[in-house]
Parts: C-alpha cells; sequence; structure tokens
C-alpha cells in the first residue's frame, strides 16, 4: 500500500485520526459516529463519477480508517496499540511465562472445559466455563485500564503483564466459543 | 464530494447526465431485473407483466435457448436439455459437483480445464454460459424499457459465495455483455431495499433463504450508513433441498426406485415443490404423479409430516445463524429486526423456527422475491455515478477468512472473515533453507487449518531474494481487497525492494483462453468496433478527468498549490487536451496518467482537508 503522496493517516496516529486523546478509556458511541462520518467522506463509493486517481487513493483511506477503527474497537489491539506508541512492544516481554500462579490457573480453566465436554450436561457446564474465563477476563481488563492510566516504569510493566494475560484469555474464550458452537451443531 | 461530473461528448453539458444502471438478482430459482427511475427503484417485467424470470434455460437443436417460463414448461419433457438451478454449480470444478452429490437431472461431463459442461443437445455447455443466457434476457428487458444502452450493472451474489463463484458470475456477466459495477452481497441489497423504505435504525438480520443458497447477515444500520458486522451461511442449501427431502419421501411412498429416469425424476422435484407451495396456506394437500410406465400414484401430504421432513434442513441453518452472532458479539435478543429474504422463508416453519430463535416475530410483510433486486438497483444507480451527493452507503465485509499456506500445509490467516473492506493488511514471512532465492505463494480462502481443506486461489512466485541464511529473510506479504471484493496479493523482499504481485482471479477450472474463446464466440464487438470503442473511452476519461480538474483549480488551486505546482499540472492538461484531439488511444492513455502523476500531492491535499472538516464536526456539504 506504501508509495504513492502522504495524506492526512501517514502522519497520524489512529487516536488523532478520529480525534480522541491516545488515552485507554474510549467513548465508543463518540467513535462510531466519527468513523461513519469519516467513511462517509473517504469511501470510494463516494467516488464512483470521479478519476481511477481519486478512487484509488479513496481506497488507501478507506483501507486506513478501517484498519485504525478495527484496533481502537478492541480494548486488548488498543491497550498494546497505546504501549507501541508510548515505545514499548508486548512481545519482548517475557513475564507471563515466570508466573506460575497465573500458567496453573489457564490449564486448570483448560482442563475444565475438556472436563465439562464429557459431563451430563455439556452446554451448561461450558458455559459456566466461559463465565468464569469472562469475570477473571474482565478483572484482568480493568487492571490494564488503570495500568494504562500512569507512565511510569512500574504502570508500564503492569499494563505488559495484563495485555501478555489478556491474550492468553482471549485464547481460551476463542476455544469455548468454538467448543460451543461444535456442540450446538451436534443439537 | 467527487469533483464535477460532465455529461458525454457529443451530448447537451448538462451536468449529473443520468446513465442507464440497473440491479440483476440471478437466483437459483428466479432472477429479476430492476433499475431507478424517477427517484424510484422497481423491478422491471416482461412484456407479459411477469416479473419473475425463471432461472431455466433449455437448449434446442437448431434454434436459440429458450430462457425462463416457456424453458421450464418444457422440463419434464426434456429434462437432459433443460438445465434449472445452474447457480448451485457455478465456480464449481468437476470435483466439487462430484461431491455435491448433485442430484441435478441432467448430465455433467468433465470439461478441457476440470470444469464441468452440461451435455445438451446444442453442445456442451458450461455453467458460466448458462448463466449468461438468463443475464442476456434480462439485459435486453433492462434495454428496452429503459430506452438504451445500460452503463452498467449491480449483480448479487450470495454474501458466503467464495471467489471462485463471484469470478463465475463475472465471466457470466461478460459473456452477456454486461459491465458489472460491482457484485453485492444478497442480504446487504435487501437491507439496503428494506432499510430505506422503512427509515430504520439499529440492528437488523437478514435472513435470506433461496432456492439453493442460504446466507445470513448481521448489519447496522444507522442513517443511511448500512454497516455489516458479520456473515454466515451455506451455498448448498436452499429450497431445493426441501423439495427434494419432499420428493424422496414421494418415491418411498409410491414405490419408485432410485434409478428412475430423468423425465420421472423432474416430474418428482415439480410435484414437490407445488405441494410445498401449496402447504403455505392449506393443512394438507393431495398429490397426483404420472408414473413411468403410464399409471398413475396419488396420495395425501399433511402439514406436519412436511414440516418433519424439513425440520433438519431448517436446523441447518441456525448454526451459521448463532456464528454471525457471535462473530458480530452479539446475542440473538439485540437484533431489533429480522428480515426474511427469498421464497423459502414464505414456508409457515421456517418463519416459526427463525421467530423462536431471534425472540421476535420476523418481518415478513416486503416481497421476499423482490428486495433483493432493488437494493441492487439502488446501489448500482450510486456506482454508475448519477446521485454523487447521495447518503446511503455500504460498509461490507469478506465472509471468508484469506490467508497464505505456510510449511507442513497450514494456512496463516492475514484477513479473518467478516473483516471490513476496504482492507489491506501485511505480515511478515521468511525463508526456510539457507540459500532460498525463490518462494512459492498460494493464497487460500477458508476457514480450516489445512490449506488443502480451503479454496485455492492463486499460485505465484517471488523470484530474486538474496541468499540467506534461513530465517533470515524478511517478505512482506500485503492482502489487499478493495470495495469491490477484489483481493491482490503482493509480495515484498524487504532489504532489496524485489516485489511480485497477484491480482486473484480465481480460474475455477476455466482458463482465460476458454473464457476468451467463448466472448468472440458471442461475437459482441467486431474487431474495428473494439478499436474505436477503446478510443472513444479514453477521450471521454480525458475529457473527465480535464473538466474536473479546471473545477478543482478554480476553487481552490491557489489554497494548496505552490505556482511551480501548479504550472507542472496546467502543462500536463495542456498535453492532454492535445492528444485527446488526435486519435491515438495510448497516448491519450499515457497523458492521463501524466496529469494523474503531476496531480497526486494537490488531489492528496483536497481530500485531506475535507477529513479534515468531517473531523471538525461539520457536514462537507456546509463548505461547498
Amino acid at each position: 500500500m506504501g508509495g504513492g503522496v502522504a495524506v492526512t493517516t501517514g502522519g497520524q496516529d489512529h487516536f488523532a485520526l478520529f480525534g480522541l486523546q491516545p488515552v485507554f478509556a474510549l467513548d465508543r458511541a463518540r467513535l462510531d459516529a466519527r468513523y461513519r462520518e469519516l467513511q462517509r467522506v473517504v469511501h470510494p463509493d463516494r467516488f464512483a463519477a470521479a478519476s481511477d486517481q481519486e478512487r484509488r487513493i479513496a481506497m488507501q483511506q478507506a483501507a486506513r480508517l478501517n484498519e485504525a477503527y478495527r484496533v481502537l474497537c478492541d480494548p486488548l489491539a488498543r491497550a498494546r496499540y497505546l504501549l507501541e506508541l508510548r515505545g514499548h512492544r508486548p512481545e519482548d516481554e517475557q513475564q507471563t511465562h515466570r508466573d506460575p500462579v497465573f500458567l496453573m490457573e489457564q490449564m486448570e480453566l483448560r482442563e475444565a472445559l475438556e472436563a465439562a465436554e464429557t459431563g451430563p450436561d455439556p452446554l451448561a457446564a461450558v458455559a459456566a466455563v466461559m463465565d468464569r474465563i469472562a469475570s477473571r477476563s474482565g478483572e484482568v481488563m480493568d487492571e490494564l485500564a488503570a495500568a494504562l492510566a500512569g507512565e511510569d516504569e512500574a504502570a508500564t510493566a503492569a499494563a505488559l503483564q495484563a495485555v501478555q494475560r489478556l491474550q492468553f484469555f482471549r485464547r481460551l474464550e476463542e476455544e469455548a466459543g468454538e467448543r460451543e458452537a461444535r456442540l450446538l451443531e451436534q443439537g | 464530494m467527487a469533483l464535477l461530473q460532465i455529461a458525454e461528448p457529443g451530448q447537451s453539458a448538462v451536468p449529473h447526465q443520468h446513465r442507464l444502471a440497473a440491479g440483476i438478482d440471478l437466483g437459483t430459482t428466479n432472477s429479476l431485473v430492476a433499475s431507478v427511475r424517477s427517484g424510484m427503484a422497481e423491478t422491471l417485467p416482461d412484456e407479459e407483466g411477469r416479473h419473475l424470470l425463471p432461472s431455466v434455460v433449455r437448449y434446442r437443436p437448431d434454434a436459440p435457448p429458450l430462457v425462463g417460463a416457456a424453458a421450464r414448461a418444457g422440463a419434464a419433457d426434456d429434462p437432459l436439455n433443460t438445465i434449472a438451478s445452474v447457480k448451485r454449480v457455478m465456480g464449481r470444478g468437476v470435483e466439487d459437483v462430484r461431491r455435491l452429490g448433485n442430484r441435478l437431472p441432467c448430465e455433467f461431463v468433465p470439461g478441457a480445464s476440470g470444469m464441468p459442461r452440461i451435455r445438451t443437445v446444442a453442445g456442451d455447455v458450461s455453467p458460466v454460459e448458462v448463466s449468461a443466457e438468463i443475464l442476456r434476457v434480462l439485459r435486453q428487458r433492462a434495454e428496452r424499457t429503459l430506452g438504451g444502452e445500460l452503463a452498467g450493472v449491480v449483480i448479487t451474489v450470495p454474501a458466503y459465495f467464495d471467489d471462485a463463484q463471484r469470478q463465475a458470475t463475472r465471466d457470466a456477466a461478460r459473456l452477456a455483455g454486461l459491465n458489472v459495477l460491482r457484485l453485492l452481497n444478497e442480504p446487504t441489497a435487501a437491507a439496503v431495499a428494506y432499510g430505506l423504505d422503512r427509515q430504520s435504525e439499529g440492528i437488523i438480520a437478514v435472513y435470506d433463504l433461496g432456492g439453493g443458497t442460504f446466507d445470513i447477515s448481521i448489519l447496522r444500520l444507522n442513517r443511511g450508513v448500512f454497516e455489516v458486522m458479520a456473515t454466515a451461511g451455506d451455498t448448498a442449501l436452499g429450497g431445493d433441498d426441501m423439495d427434494r427431502a419432499l420428493a424422496t419421501w414421494i418415491m418411498e411412498q409410491a414405490g419408485i426406485s432410485d434409478d428412475a429416469g430423468h423425465g420421472q425424476l423432474r416430474r418428482l422435484m415439480d410435484l414437490a415443490r407445488t405441494a410445498k407451495e401449496t402447504l403455505t396456506d392449506a393443512e394438507r394437500v393431495p398429490l397426483r404423479l404420472a408414473l413411468d410406465d403410464g399409471g398413475t400414484w396419488e396420495g395425501e401430504l399433511t402439514r406436519e409430516r412436511f414440516e418433519a421432513l424439513v425440520d433438519p434442513l431448517i436446523a441447518r441453518t441456525l448454526a451459521p445463524a448463532r456464528r454471525a452472532l457471535r462473530d458480530a458479539g452479539l446475542r440473538p435478543e439485540d437484533v431489533s429486526e429480522v428480515v426474511m429474504v427469498g421464497g423459502s422463508t414464505r414456508v409457515p416453519r421456517v418463519r416459526a423456527r427463525v421467530g423462536e430463535f431471534f425472540g421476535r416475530p420476523p418481518l415478513v410483510d416486503i416481497d421476499p422475491d423482490r428486495v433483493v433486486a432493488i437494493g441492487a438497483a439502488l446501489q448500482a444507480d450510486v456506482l454508475v455515478g448519477n446521485k454523487p451527493d447521495e447518503e446511503m452507503l455500504l460498509l461490507d465485509v469478506i465472509p471468508l477468512s484469506l490467508g497464505i499456506e505456510t510449511m507442513g500445509g497450514l494456512v496463516e490467516r492475514i484477513l479473518p472473515r467478516n473483516t471490513t473492506i476496504p482492507v489491506a493488511r501485511a505480515q511478515e514471512f521468511t525463508t526456510f533453507k539457507d540459500g532460498q532465492t525463490a518462494m512459492a505463494l498460494h493464497v487460500v480462502q477458508g476457514e480450516r487449518e489445512l490449506a488443502g481443506d480451503c479454496r485455492s486461489l492463486a499460485r505465484f512466485e517471488l523470484r530474486g531474494i538474496p541468499p540467506m541464511v534461513a530465517g533470515a529473510a524478511r517478505i512482506r506479504v500485503t492482502f489487499q481487497v478493495d470495495a469491490d471484493g477484489l483481493l491482490s496479493v503482493t509480495a515484498r523482499e524487504q532489504t532489496q525492494g524485489v516485489e511480485s504481485r497477484v491480482e486473484v482471479k480465481p480460474s475455477y477450472g476455466l482458463g482465460d483462453r476458454e473464457i476468451e474463446a467463448m466472448l468472440r464466440d458471442s461475437i459482441e464487438h467486431a474487431e474495428d468496433d473494439r478499436d474505436i470503442r477503446r478510443l472513444r473511452e479514453q477521450q471521454v476519461e480525458a475529457e473527465r478527468v480535464l473538466e474536473a480538474l479546471r473545477a478543482a483549480l478554480a476553487a481552490d488551486g491557489d489554497r494548496y498549490l505552490e505556482p511551480g505546482e501548479r504550472a507542472a499540472i496546467e502543462a500536463a492538461a495542456a498535453e492532454l487536451e492535445r492528444r485527446a484531439a488526435g486519435d491515438d488511444a495510448g497516448a491519450i492513455r499515457r497523458a492521463i496518467e501524466a496529469v494523474e502523476k503531476a496531480s497526486e500531492a494537490y488531489v492528496a491535499r483536497r481530500m485531506n482537508a475535507s477529513i479534515e472538516r468531517a473531523m471538525a464536526g461539520h457536514r462537507l456539504e456546509e463548505f461547498e
């Protein structure tokens, strides 16, 4: 997608693109409204009668907008992005792997999921595990929001760790969702 | 914000010249064409006042094929030459057709490049050619009714159609001489027609059960912006399958064996379909079937029995519904309206179970047969350029994940399903052997873990990678899907910049040469006509570019351009004007490109400015 001229979006980060402050707390309704507003202006369909060149630029703009929107809508992606803007990359930290308590919890949840499918009421059991995952995930998300409010070393370390943990929970959620889907299809 | 439109040269210079466009619903069972006239979108009837065109083509030995009701009438008498529901095999290779266990009563033979052909008395025809016959009739109907040549059409496809099925549809349109503005997803089209009519806001689910395909899409509507949140479906599930289930039951009741003749099978399917339709309003229906041995079988079908037969099929539609909701992050109760599309949604049991699933009665008072074509016509009107100030905007998604095959035959997903388009995303890959200088890239589509279980879209190579230790090379692979849903993939080696690119046009077994041959045979334009047409096109484009540029410079050339930059643009424009007066299409093309290059920065600045204005919370119109 490179080459060509830098359009506005070249120099702006995702938050600036939507006229938002680069903080974790997000007014979702405002983001959605801005997104629609901007797509009304830049979407290639608006340039149906214009030149090929304008349509190409419009396509790049719209794609850029979609990417920025996607990142900001997902709290985990938004947190990672914010940390990247501040110069930190979650991949470079290895803390979570050194936390046996957290890993034990993950293993336990995974085992609970497997056990759920072999019990008397698999759907209800899987749903119960999903509730637990959601609840724990929510707690870590709150920790993340609090950590991101600060910018000192301790806060950043806490934020990076929270991001890593949420990634684990995210994977668990996906697996649980897939199991639930399979169970539902089997009727 | 489109720059000024101009009229075709040679016609009156009326701005916003209306161009003829149409929307086409190319359905499994029935097809329709619609257009916007006097601000209203309407389906166009044939000379007998019929709006629906049965998607049936009957080939004859010494005459052009029959299309529509006339073809369907003779189906039972001439089953091998009468092709119905061809949509079920569009974009499918011979293997797919075999795997589908297809029991369409016609004879399939493998074609030259793995694409199935149907043996008829007029020769072996491909599904693409059959669909082109249907499209041709609709095109003629539209052009006759609207009084001119169509500038473009929007054709709808099931949202869950993969790229091979979409490419086959585009090829059929090309064969029929149609300029496809876009392939629009059927549920999105229905949502547009319904949503604009009702001025709805909020989350709607479109449950689209046609003759051969099922789609469910969840959309959010907000002041004319239609945002698809998720879509799911089954391209091998529809009303035809209900007919088949019923036909199988009748066969058991009547003692007809599996190897009955094609004529018998066709009569069975016709009876099943009629019975199903009758049961929409009746509790029971008498059955009467002519048998091969000259006798007649009589029986009766109750609604209860019918519902028991089709319940498993309806259950199959609820799994994609659940997945779409999950992908959208919603529960059934979050949906404020459920819209039923497709003739098969007339079956009372379908309505009941869908109502149960969403916890609210589905909306059934829009015409489930016409709503898709209407939506397509509305979009066609916008895309052909008739409505530069239109409020309506469709934000659609890719229905299936797109990825690259990696070592071990696994798929690395680059664009997950339900990603909003247009989109461009990149990922880095590396070499796996020391000194590796080339990389084979296999682009696939689907949700499975193994590339072999996904749809293969394209293969291409990146050569000239500087030899390095395994794992040291950085190859950036970018997937780009534009607003028309067309995928292009670029692979670029990061240190030296060697690049390779492919625009994905899956062949589904039909090579480019075969398509060109089919086009030649259809004799749409003679050789001379083609050159004249190309020159005309370049001249029109040149006029458009020049006029738009003049208007823009007059409006804000001083605000956004340094004198030197403006001079360069004006020089390129002068050269284009000179070339456009000549007759060298290639030279005009190059001059257009030169103008574009010279004005690239200017165009970008103007667009940036309008974004900033939008950002400041003002509507663009306030400034113009």
